[in-house]
C-alpha cells in the first residue's frame, strides 16, 4: 500500500505554515530559529516529493544544496545569538530594540 | 540537469570547463583565499598588506571581466544553468567596482577600530562572488545557492562590531528576516519545480507558456520567489530590517548592503521574471505595480521625519528601490516586449550605485571628525569643510534628480518606459512616482540647507581629515555621478547591453 503524493504535498505545505507563523509569533529567538528549520525542511519534503513524482532527480539534488546552506546558515545564526545572549543573558527578540524610527 | 538525469552506466565524463569564463570568479577565489592565509600568516600585524591585497585582487577581477566583454561572445555552461554574457558581464563590473569602493572606504574605518579582525576583508569577497556568480545564474538551484553565498558574509559583516547592541541588533533582524525571505522563496520554488519539472530558467520560461501555465500553483510560486527577493531589495512592506540593519551595521558594510546587496536582488528578480516567468505576466505585473508604489510612497514619507543621516539615507534607499521596480511593473505592456523594461533598470541601477556609495562615503568622513549620525552635526559643514559640503550636494541632489547630475537620467529613462507601456495603469504609476520625486527632494534639501545655512552646532570649526582611500572613493563616485549626468550615453550604452543579450 503507498501514500498518495498529495499527502506528502499537503504535509510539507502544513509544515512550512506551522515555520512560518511560528517565526512571526515567537519571541525566544532559538524558537525562532527552529521554525527555519521547519520552514527549510518543508521545501525539501516538497521537493523530494515532486522528484519522486516527475521521476526527475533534479529535485532531490536541489535537497542536498539546502540541507548544506541551512546548515551554514544556522552556524551564523547561532554564532550572532551567542553574542547577543553575552551582552545580555535570556534576552527576547523583543528586549532587542535599541534601533528604531 | 543533462548529467544527472541520463543513464548510469557508462563512464563518468568530466564536462568541458571554459575557463575564460569562469576566469573572474576563480580569480576572485585565489585572492579570498590568499587573504585569509596572509592574515593568519601576519596576525593583525599587516592591516593594509591585508586591505590592499582584497582591493587589488577585485581589480585584477576586472581583467577577465574585460577581456570577456572585448571577446564577446555568449558563453552557456552546466546545461545553461551559468551564462556569460553582456548582462553578466555589466553587473559584475559594477559588483567588483561596488566591492572596491566598500574596500577603499573600510581599510581606514577598520584600521581605526577595535574591532580589526582579517576575516572583514575575507567575507566581503565571498559575498562579492556571490554577487558575481548571481549575475551568471540562470537556474534556479545556482540562484538559490549564489543567493546564500552573497547573503551569510553580509549577515556577518553587518554584526561586525560584536560588542556593541545596535550591531547585535541590526545582523539578528537582517539574519531572521532574510533567512524567513530565503525559506519563502525555495518553497516557491519547490512548487514551481514541480509543476514545470525544471530548474533551468530558459526550460522553466518555455514551459510556462505552453498549458498547464496558468494553474493557481504556479502563481503562488512565482508570487512566494518575488516576496523571497522583495527582502532582499527592501520593497515595502518587506523593508522593516532595512533601516536598523543599515543603522546598526559599520557604515561601509551599510554602504554595501544598500548598493551591491540591492543591485544584486535586483539581478536575480531581472533574470527570473524575464527569462522564468515572462509567460506570466498577468502574476507578477500587478504584483511589482503595488510593491513599486508602496516602496517609493511609504519610503519617501518616513524619510521625511528621519534626524539620523544613515536612517534618512536607509529610506531614501528604500524609495529608491521603488522607482527600480517601476519598469517591471509595466514591463508586459512595452511593444518592444517585456525585455524592453531592462535597460532602464539596469541604467538606473548603475547611476543608483554611484551616488548612493558616494553619500554614504561622505557620511563617513564627516562621522570622523564629528562622531555622529544626527543630519544636525552636519550645520554649517561649508565653514569648515568646504570640498566636502560641495560634494555632499552633488551626492543628495543627483539622488534626488537635479539636472545635470546622475540621477535625472535615471529617473528619465524609468519614467520613459512608463510613458512607452502608455496604459491607464502605468500613467497612474507615473504620476505616483512624480509626486514622490517632489517629496524626495524635501529631504535631500533639507541636508543642503543645514549643510550651507546653519551654524556650527558645537562651534568646533577644525577641519576634517579625509585619509586617501576615502579621498578616493568620494573623488571616484562624484566624478562617476557628474560624468553620468553630463554624458548620460555612458551607462546607457551598459543599459542597452544588459538587454539585447538576454532576450531570446
Amino acid at each position: 500500500m503507498s501514500v498518495d503524493y498529495s499527502w506528502y504535498l499537503f504535509l510539507g505545505a502544513a509544515l512550512f505554515t506551522i515555520g512560518a507563523y511560528g517565526l512571526l509569533i515567537r519571541r525566544n529567538p532559538l524558537v525562532m530559529f527552529m521554525c527555519i528549520e521547519l520552514m527549510l525542511n518543508a521545501v525539501n519534503l516538497t521537493f523530494v516529493t515532486f522528484s519522486r513524482m516527475l521521476n526527475d532527480i533534479g529535485g532531490q539534488v536541489v535537497v542536498f544544496f539546502v540541507l548544506v546552506v541551512a546548515a551554514a546558515e544556522v552556524v551564523v545564526g547561532l554564532g550572532i545569538l551567542v553574542s547577543i545572549l553575552r551582552r545580555r543573558p535570556s534576552a527576547t527578540v523583543d528586549d532587542i530594540s535599541a534601533l528604531k524610527g | 540537469m543533462d548529467v544527472l538525469s541520463g543513464p548510469v552506466a557508462g563512464v563518468f565524463r568530466a564536462p568541458d570547463v571554459d575557463y575564460h569564463a569562469f576566469a573572474p570568479e576563480l580569480v576572485l577565489v585565489a585572492v579570498l583565499v590568499a587573504v585569509l592565509v596572509v592574515d593568519l600568516v601576519l596576525e593583525g600585524r599587516g592591516r593594509r598588506l591585508v586591505g590592499g591585497l582584497a582591493g587589488i585582487g577585485l581589480l585584477a577581477a576586472m581583467v577577465p571581466v574585460l577581456t570577456l566583454a572585448v571577446d564577446g561572445a555568449n558563453r552557456s555552461m552546466v546545461g545553461g544553468a551559468y551564462v556569460v554574457d553582456d548582462f553578466a558581464l555589466v553587473f559584475k563590473g559594477l559588483f567588483l567596482i561596488a566591492g572596491y569602493v566598500t574596500m577603499l572606504l573600510s581599510s581606514d574605518y577598520l584600521a581605526d577600530d577595535d574591532y580589526y579582525e582579517g576575516e572583514y576583508y575575507f567575507l566581503l569577497l565571498s559575498s562579492v562572488l556571490g554577487m558575481m556568480v548571481m549575475a551568471s545564474s540562470r537556474d534556479l538551484i545556482s540562484i538559490f545557492v549564489a543567493l546564500e553565498l552573497l547573503s551569510i558574509p553580509a549577515y556577518m559583516l553587518a554584526g561586525w562590531r560584536k560588542r556593541d547592541l545596535k550591531g547585535n541588533e541590526a545582523t539578528l533582524k537582517y539574519y531572521l528576516l532574510g533567512v524567513f525571505a530565503t525559506g519563502v522563496m525555495l518553497y516557491g520554488m519547490s512548487l514551481i519545480f514541480g509543476i514545470t519539472g525544471e530548474t533551468v530558467l530558459t526550460e522553466i520560461g518555455s514551459k510556462l507558456q505552453g498549458p498547464g501555465a496558468s494553474l493557481p500553483l504556479v502563481s503562488l510560486g512565482i508570487v512566494f520567489v518575488i516576496v523571497g527577493f522583495a527582502f532582499k531589495i527592501s520593497a515595502v512592506p518587506f523593508h522593516s530590517w532595512a533601516p536598523d540593519t543599515y543603522e546598526g551595521a559599520p557604515t561601509p558594510i551599510t554602504a554595501f548592503l544598500s548598493v551591491a546587496s540591492k543591485a544584486g536582488g535586483f539581478v536575480a528578480l531581472m533574470q527570473l521574471v524575464f527569462i522564468g516567468f515572462l509567460g506570466r505576466d498577468d502574476v507578477w505585473q500587478p504584483m511589482f505595480w503595488v510593491l513599486a508604489a508602496l516602496t517609493m510612497t511609504v519610503g519617501n514619507l518616513i524619510a521625511l521625519r528621519q534626524t539620523n543621516i544613515v536612517r534618512m539615507l536607509a529610506y531614501s534607499s528604500v524609495a529608491q528601490a521603488g522607482y527600480m521596480l517601476l519598469p517591471f511593473a509595466v514591463a508586459g505592456d512595452l511593444a518592444k516586449g517585456p525585455g524592453a523594461a531592462m535597460g532602464p533598470m539596469t541604467t538606473y541601477l548603475l547611476i543608483y550605485a554611484a551616488m548612493n556609495l558616494g553619500a554614504f562615503a561622505l557620511v563617513l568622513a564627516v562621522a570622523r571628525k564629528t562622531r555622529s549620525g544626527e543630519i544636525a552635526s552636519y550645520g554649517g559643514l561649508f565653514e569648515y569643510a568646504p570640498g566636502l559640503t560641495v560634494l555632499m550636494s552633488i551626492f543628495v541632489f543627483a539622488l534626488a534628480g537635479i539636472p545635470p547630475l546622475g540621477g535625472w537620467y535615471g529617473k528619465l529613462v524609468v519614467f520613459k518606459t512608463l510613458l512607452d507601456a502608455n496604459t491607464p495603469w502605468a500613467i497612474v504609476l507615473g504620476v505616483i512616482a512624480a509626486v514622490n520625486s517632489v517629496i524626495a527632494l524635501y529631504y535631500y534639501a533639507s541636508v543642503a540647507r543645514e549643510m550651507w545655512m546653519r551654524p556650527v552646532p558645537d562651534g568646533d570649526t577644525t577641519p576634517v581629515r579625509v585619509p586617501a582611500g576615502l579621498t578616493a572613493a568620494l573623488s571616484l563616485c562624484a566624478v562617476a555621478t557628474v560624468v553620468i549626468g553630463v554624458y548620460p550615453q555612458v551607462v546607457a550604452r551598459f543599459g542597452d547591453l544588459a538587454v539585447f543579450s538576454l532576450l531570446p
